[in-house]
């Protein structure tokens, strides 16, 4: 080492550091963490996997779609919240949607055409809002969104307003706006020029709640807020033929509360709630 | 309890802690770095590393001493996921391509951990425990090494040398981050998050779908991944993934362990430059604007400002549950604040405001407290201007901690403040100027801009978080984000080396009569407004077509 110039001196101390420090933090370190974890907390350390008649059903800190093949919600469980992830709740593409608060405008599918659009998460949230309400038996407006469930956005030109979410033939969301006659919007024409204006409308605070019509950010969210559980406990109850109030029973079993009471929000574990409703 | 209250509360548990927290941890780093006594097993490294731990360096030999580690750091982790294939424990993964191997292997170096990858479908457990995870330890380690080397700079009179880059580097990791790192790993299982070797398994769920559990090291790995300000999830969707952040205390602990070093180090350096108060006056500083930060980030987040928020009622796009709207936005601002970029929130969703402040935050160099040892370095280096500043419009000599502050002090200072602005501005203008940048952005207008800003931003200041809706895996963002993050940290750390070598060489100047007392509320007060002024300056151009125009529009 000595007779060797002193930068590759330099460099050979440096290739012999990373290699014991791997050695120390990246073998050592990680296999005595997992030793110790396997041995205190063997359970939570391999994911906390929940087990119906000895198979393994999932883990109760991974969110599930509730739904058959075709996406339709299975009407005798509580159902998650959407999900980014791959096709919804897939763990091998944990996501959020990314998108922005002013992601209000869709590109609409022109028929024919191989490119199939794209929903604006403005329009998302609306159609989720109208779908959730209409299973559950209650309203599904919101602000800013249409009776029919696309975001409500106009492009507004100097002689006329375009409801540009709302694919022609489709009666706009509002007959005129400023003076200005409000038509439908034509799928594959540029309105890019226009001023966009959401219009809020009347709708007054939404029944279906925040997080129903939201996607999480792992896209995994094991859990719901107890006002969208209690918003779908009757329709759980009907289906299954059981009295709502043991229904509303269970979910408080399941709820848990904020750590200490501070940290978090309370929610209720969709999984071992559906589970819990299959035993009794 | 109402929500505002609540995250009030987690907000006040938060800053408690860290007060606790300041004076044992702060002292303990001081006796890690001025002992002269070497542990057994510190010995035995030393000598299979072949140095003399009790040599010292000058200036330039610690800063090649940095650049040789990183340079081999570099090469190791990118030889480890071109031959992940090969290795065994590697889950069955391909090995990663050229320009992504390369952006990963900087990012992970310089303490970025952007990611352009997913972790559950690129990354098997060797990559990952054995190349990501050991750089989360040695770049946090380097990062104090380098501010240690800078208050030794101040701390020291008419010297040649800074210390030793080997131990420093070898203490900080032995006795701070691994020891901090267990306990909080065995914590975080207790939580749920998931530590396990094992390989995929596959199960039906109720209604017959299939899903697969995605085995991982996962809280070995966000122990270090927080505590050194590193940030990279061992999942793609970092620590909002219930394995790697299973519950709302375990969120708490998780922003704590991102903000606990950086928050103590100035008491280091107030024990070190032998004067407690210069510690007060640098994390005060670092307290108003984090408190400032906090504040406005939650209000905009509570009251969803914007469109689609007000739709839904409440910011619950990309926010977990169990955390909510305000815990989130606490953990976005600790993780902007530090150097981190772990996210359990997904920024791009952010309000306007709440999404803009991310982006400030980082554009004040991550000084509040920032990442472990560049936050204070890189508050140190703006008190060194503020000094300066304060020193022209008086008409005195700038001195900071008995030293002059001359023309060769402020050079290196303000080429250190230069850095960053250049590589965010001009990346952005390349990004945007080109059809690679426009491309990428998954939301248009204003908002589109503020993507590509912040991963320009991100990348430059060594933070790694992202507005992820911009798609990055491809060769001209993987190659100009990558000489970004290494530029933007190590150019940097060149300077501060220098600056300290050059503080070092002085003799002490007493304090006279024309010395600005540099621990009194007026010098915390000029600081904070240094900072804030030196960003908005540089920066609002910038700002205004990208947050400003969103949220006015």
């Amino acid at each position: 080492m000595e007779r060797m110039p002193s930068w590759i001196r330099q460099h050979v101390a440096g290739l012999r550091a990373v290699l014991v420090l791997t050695v120390v933090t990246g073998v050592i370190y990680p296999l005595v963490a997992t030793g110790v974890a396997q041995t205190l907390f063997n359970d939570r350390a391999n994911g906390s996997l929940i087990e119906k008649n000895g198979t393994v059903v999932g883990s109760a800190l991974l969110g599930q779609s509730f739904t058959d093949a075709d996406g339709n919600p299975n009407r005798t469980y509580f159902q998650s919240r959407p999900s980014a992830a791959g096709d919804g709740y897939d763990p091998m593409s944990t996501s959020a949607s990314n998108l922005g608060p002013e992601d209000v405008i869709d590109t609409l599918p022109v028929p024919g055409a191989e490119d199939e659009g794209r929903q604006s998460l403005l329009t998302q949230v609306c159609a989720r809002s109208k779908a959730v309400g209409e299973l559950e038996g209650v309203s599904g407006a919101r602000p800013y969104c249409t009776p029919d469930g696309v975001g409500a956005v106009l492009k507004v030109f100097p002689d006329r307003a375009v409801s540009v979410n709302q694919a022609c033939p489709a009666t706009p969301f509002i007959a005129s706006y400023q003076g200005l006659k409000v038509e439908c919007a034509q799928p594959g024409e540029d309105y890019a020029a226009g001023r966009t204006v959401p219009v809020r409308g009347s709708a007054g605070t939404p029944a279906v709640p925040a997080d129903a019509v939201t996607a999480s950010g792992s896209g995994l969210d094991p859990h719901i807020s107890v006002a969208y559980a209690e918003l779908q406990a009757p329709r759980v109850a009907r289906e299954r033929g059981m009295p709502v109030e043991q229904v509303r029973a269970l979910i408080g079993e399941h709820t848990t509360g904020r750590a200490l009471g501070y940290m978090g929000e309370p929610v209720v574990n969709v999984l071992e709630l559906n589970l819990a409703l299959d035993e009794s | 309890m109402s929500s505002t209250l609540a995250g009030i509360l987690f907000i006040a548990s938060l800053l408690l802690a860290l007060a606790l927290c300041y004076k044992p941890l702060g002292d303990y780093m001081y006796r890690v770095y001025t002992g002269t006594r070497h542990l057994a097993v510190e010995r035995v490294i030393y000598r299979l590393v072949g140095v003399k731990p009790d040599s010292e360096q000058s200036w330039g030999v610690y800063a090649r001493s940095v650049l040789a580690f990183s340079a081999l750091s570099l090469l190791f982790l990118y030889a480890l996921q071109r031959l992940q294939s090969h290795l065994f424990l590697s889950l069955g993964m391909a090995p990663v391509e050229p320009a992504l191997a390369w952006n990963t292997a900087v990012s992970f170096v310089t303490n970025t951990n952007w990611q352009a990858y997913s972790g559950e479908s690129t990354m098997g457990h060797v990559v990952q425990t054995a190349g990501l995870a050991v750089q989360n330890f040695v770049s946090a380690a380097v990062g104090v090494a380098v501010a240690i080397a800078l208050v030794r700079g101040f701390a020291r009179k008419k010297s040649d040398t800074l210390g030793n880059f080997w131990v420093d580097l070898v203490r900080g990791t032995l006795r701070i981050l691994l020891p901090i790192a267990f306990v909080a790993a065995v914590l975080l299982v207790a939580g749920g998050a998931i530590q396990t070797f094992a390989d995929h398994s596959a199960w039906t769920t109720l209604t017959g779908g299939e899903q697969t559990f995605t085995p991982a090291a996962a809280a070995s790995q966000e122990a270090i991944k927080d505590l050194g300000t590193n940030g990279g999830g061992i999942f793609n969707a970092n620590s909002a993934h219930p394995f790697e952040n299973p519950t709302s205390w375990t969120n708490l602990l998780e922003i704590f362990l991102l903000t606990v070093i950086a928050s103590c180090m100035p008491r280091t350096f107030g024990r070190m430059v032998g004067d407690n108060r210069q510690g007060y006056a640098i994390v005060s500083v670092m307290a108003i604007i984090a408190i400032i930060s906090m504040v406005v980030t939650n209000w905009s987040e509570l009251s969803a400002n914007g469109t689609v928020p007000q739709a839904i009622g409440q910011a619950m796009e990309g926010r977990e549950s169990r955390f909510g709207v305000s815990n989130s936005g606490l953990f976005a601002t600790a993780t902007t604040l530090t150097s981190t970029g772990a996210v359990d929130s997904f920024h791009d969703s952010y309000t306007a405001v709440g999404g803009g402040m991310l982006i400030f935050n980082m554009l004040l160099g991550e000084v509040a407290p920032g990442g472990v040892g560049s936050g204070l370095y890189g508050m140190l280096v703006l008190a060194v201007i503020t000094v300066f500043v304060a020193g022209l419009m008086v008409g005195r000599t700038p001195e900071y901690l008995g030293k002059k502050i001359g023309a060769r002090e402020i050079k290196l200072a303000s080429a250190y403040f230069l850095v960053m602005p250049v590589l965010v501005l001009v990346g952005t203008g390349l990004a945007m100027a080109t059809s690679n940048g426009r491309t990428a952005m998954l939301n248009s207008g204003p908002h589109g801009l503020s993507e590509v800003l912040y991963a320009y931003t991100s990348a430059s200041n060594n933070n790694g978080s992202a507005f992820a809706g911009l798609s990055v895996n491809t060769p001209f963002f993987n190659t100009t984000l990558g000489l970004c993050m290494l530029f933007g940290r190590f150019v940097p750390i060149v300077l501060v080396l220098a600056l300290a070598g050059s503080l070092a060489g002085q003799g002490p100047v007493p304090a006279s009569a024309g010395t600005l007392p540099t621990y009194r509320p007026q010098f915390v007060g000029m600081l904070v407004g240094v900072t804030v002024i030196l960003v908005a300056l540089t920066f609002l151009p910038a700002l205004a077509l990208g947050p400003l125009a969103e949220g006015l529009l």
